[in-house]
């Protein structure tokens, strides 16, 4: 690239000829004229692309304020009639069960998750990263083996224990697995978080003659609040929006989940007269994840880029 | 990045990442009684969660159960029933067909749209948030929801169709067009592969890029010969990655199917016809028996790519 080196003093008032300094804006004009064409092409292209990809987001949000009987080929996403009876409905529940009380289940059963992944997947993280004891290779390769492992293999007998302690139909099945990190994600997305801490922090701790609980509380802790942060978002998002677990287990409509009662929506409702608060309650299902989203967009994208976590 | 193909990896290799030391054996001792604490947890989940249930579904996959009364052994019965079992074939089938035309499209879709960002002019992280978003939500109950109604008769996807000269009629109710439904829902969740390859791209250094072009390399010399292999780490952690998630559809299947697998058994997928089977006919030894294979089969692929990734994946840096 050419750099005008032109003083300030050899500028000429002279039109007709140019210094290096004017060809070099006048290049510059022309490139910035290009550029700005090619920034308009690109936001085309992408923007057509976003509007596609988001159409059946927002045909479902716009569907939900729609009368039932407009809701099904109704191409447009311009709203003409507007109504907020789909969601009066949809707050009133289903089977005689309200809305808040499958809201309460779900919050519930992901609170619960986040405190026992958090909890159990850094304690564990911190034995296989932070502490040199014998066999700690080959536990960490188990667990490495689980990460891949399908988990219907297990829902089976799982299923037969729990159904013989006679905890089916209790929230014990979905949490006691979060609270013994069998999550393997979690365990080695903080494994991996730890070993990029300094290991001189603990060196010195232990000189000062802390234990490992100290310096796993006081000084470990603190400084993995962004694995800590990610674990926690994408361990509610994906227990919110689990159903395999809750269909097994939870046959109480009192102690559904959200997706589990919407399933329920969709057994009951044919008739085209219900698209409207089933669309309602789909959208009111979506809303935690969607807060979560806009507030933690950069831990979410950020740990999707870096550790490979699904959404 | 692509850090769980590393710690495999390094397994293989029988490296770690840090060297033990050897300390005096007092202090080791102290050192096994805390780790051993430490990991409690999970070496509880382990035992009682994962491995235990796993060897009871390695011996229940050769009895008859239904939950109510004692198991009974019946060898290998399990396992021929599945190689004459019509459904079971449409399951594998079904599953097969929508993992191997389902992740190439999805990963090439992922791919093009990330080079697309990659050159961004501009608000680079608001359109990598509204192409991740489906990813996020992809999966769940409300989606499947939304979807039904979409592919509905009479619903928007058959008025669009039918405009552009297709066939009338829904397409959840024609066999033909469930899956061609269930890869649209896939591909839509294009955005998490998609991430994962921008932030391989922003590692592929410009110059290589600048060096290629002065040399007279075309747009597509450059992709072939500069993007493709310095991205095959990524594409391999994907592509391992979305065949195994393609192997455990479920709730979508599920809502969209209203739990049957129809019609025709043309969205009969694997986990679908497990839960089936287990679940509402109570066969437990023979969901086991199909669970175990579905373990063998990912275990084999996964085995495969690995093998095979020495010869396609190309990892910077190193010196082998």
């Amino acid at each position: 690239m050419t750099r005008t080196t032109a003083e300030p003093g050899t500028r000429t008032v002279d039109e007709s000829a140019r210094t290096p300094e004017q060809h070099a804006t006048a290049r510059r004009s022309a490139r910035r004229s290009r550029d700005r064409r090619h920034k308009l092409v690109f936001h085309l292209v992408t923007g057509a692309l976003v509007v596609v990809v988001l159409y059946p987001a927002v045909w479902m949000l716009v569907s939900s304020f729609r009368p039932s009987a407009q809701i099904i080929g109704n191409v447009s996403i311009v709203p003409t009639e507007v109504t907020l009876d789909n969601f009066v409905a949809a707050f009133n529940g289903i089977g005689g069960v309200s809305f808040w009380t499958f809201f309460m289940n779900s919050t519930i059963l992901a609170v619960g998750s986040v405190v026992g992944i958090a909890l159990s997947s850094a304690v564990s993280a911190y034995a296989l990263a932070r502490i040199d004891f014998r066999g700690r290779r080959v536990w960490f390769g188990l667990m490495i083996a689980t990460l891949l492992l399908p988990v219907h293999v297990i829902i089976i007998p799982q299923y037969i224990v729990f159904n013989n302690l006679g905890l089916v139909n209790t929230y014990w099945p979905l949490l006691i697995g979060k609270f013994l990190a069998t999550e393997a994600f979690f365990v080695f997305l903080m494994v991996q978080f730890m070993r990029n801490l300094p290991r001189e922090l603990d060196e010195a701790a232990r000189i000062d003659g802390a234990g490992h609980l100290r310096i796993f509380g006081s000084i470990m802790l603190p400084l993995m609040k962004p694995a800590l942060v990610t674990s926690s978002i994408f361990a509610f998002i994906w227990s919110w929006n689990d159903f395999l677990g809750p269909l097994l287990y939870l046959k109480d409509p009192n102690l559904y989940s959200l997706p589990i009662a919407l399933r329920l929506y969709v057994d009951q409702t044919t008739g085209a007269a219900n698209f409207g608060p089933q669309m309602a309650t789909a959208v009111l299902a979506l809303v935690p994840v969607l807060i979560f989203f806009i507030i933690f967009q950069r831990y979410i994208v950020e740990g999707v880029a870096t550790q490979g976590l699904k959404g | 990045m692509t850090t769980v193909t590393q710690a495999v990896r390094e397994r293989e290799q029988g490296r770690d990442v840090q060297e033990p030391r050897a300390p005096r054996s007092r202090r080791r001792r102290a050192e096994d009684v805390a780790g051993y604490s430490f990991l409690l947890p999970w070496l509880l989940g382990f035992f009682l969660l994962t491995a235990g249930p796993m060897l009871a579904s390695l011996y229940l996959s050769f009895t008859r159960y239904d939950l109510f009364n004692a198991p009974q052994w019946v060898g290998l019965d399990n396992f021929r029933e599945l190689f004459s079992d019509p459904r079971y074939r449409d399951s594998v089938r079904v599953t097969t067909v929508f993992a191997v035309v389902g992740v190439p499209i999805k990963l090439a879709a992922s791919l093009a749209v990330a080079m697309l960002l990659n050159a961004a002019l501009g608000a680079k992280g608001f359109y990598r948030s509204a192409f991740y978003l489906p990813s996020l939500v992809g999966a769940s109950v409300s989606i499947a929801i939304v979807w039904r109604a979409m592919f509905n008769d009479g619903g928007i996807v058959d008025q669009i169709s039918q405009g552009v000269g297709g066939e009338a009629g829904g397409w959840i109710g024609d066999p033909t067009r469930t899956m061609p439904m269930f890869i649209l829902l896939a591909v839509w969740q294009f955005g998490a592969p998609m991430v994962i390859f921008l932030a391989g791209l922003k590692q592929v250094p410009a110059e290589l890029y600048e060096a290629a072009s002065v040399d007279g390399a075309g747009p597509l010399r450059r992709f072939l010969s500069i993007t493709l292999p310095m991205l095959s780490p990524v594409i391999f952690f994907n592509l391992l990655l979305e065949t195994i998630n393609a192997f455990q559809v479920f709730a979508s299947a599920y809502i969209i199917s209203n739990g049957t697998g129809g019609p025709a058994n043309s969205t009969l997928f694997y986990t679908l016809y497990l839960y089936r089977r287990g679940f509402e006919d109570f066969e437990m030894g023979y969901a086991s028996a199909m669970a175990w294979l579905l373990v063998l089969v990912v275990g084999a692929i996964t085995f495969v790519f690995f093998k095979t990734s020495k010869s396609w994946v190309h990892y910077s840096g190193e010196t082998r």
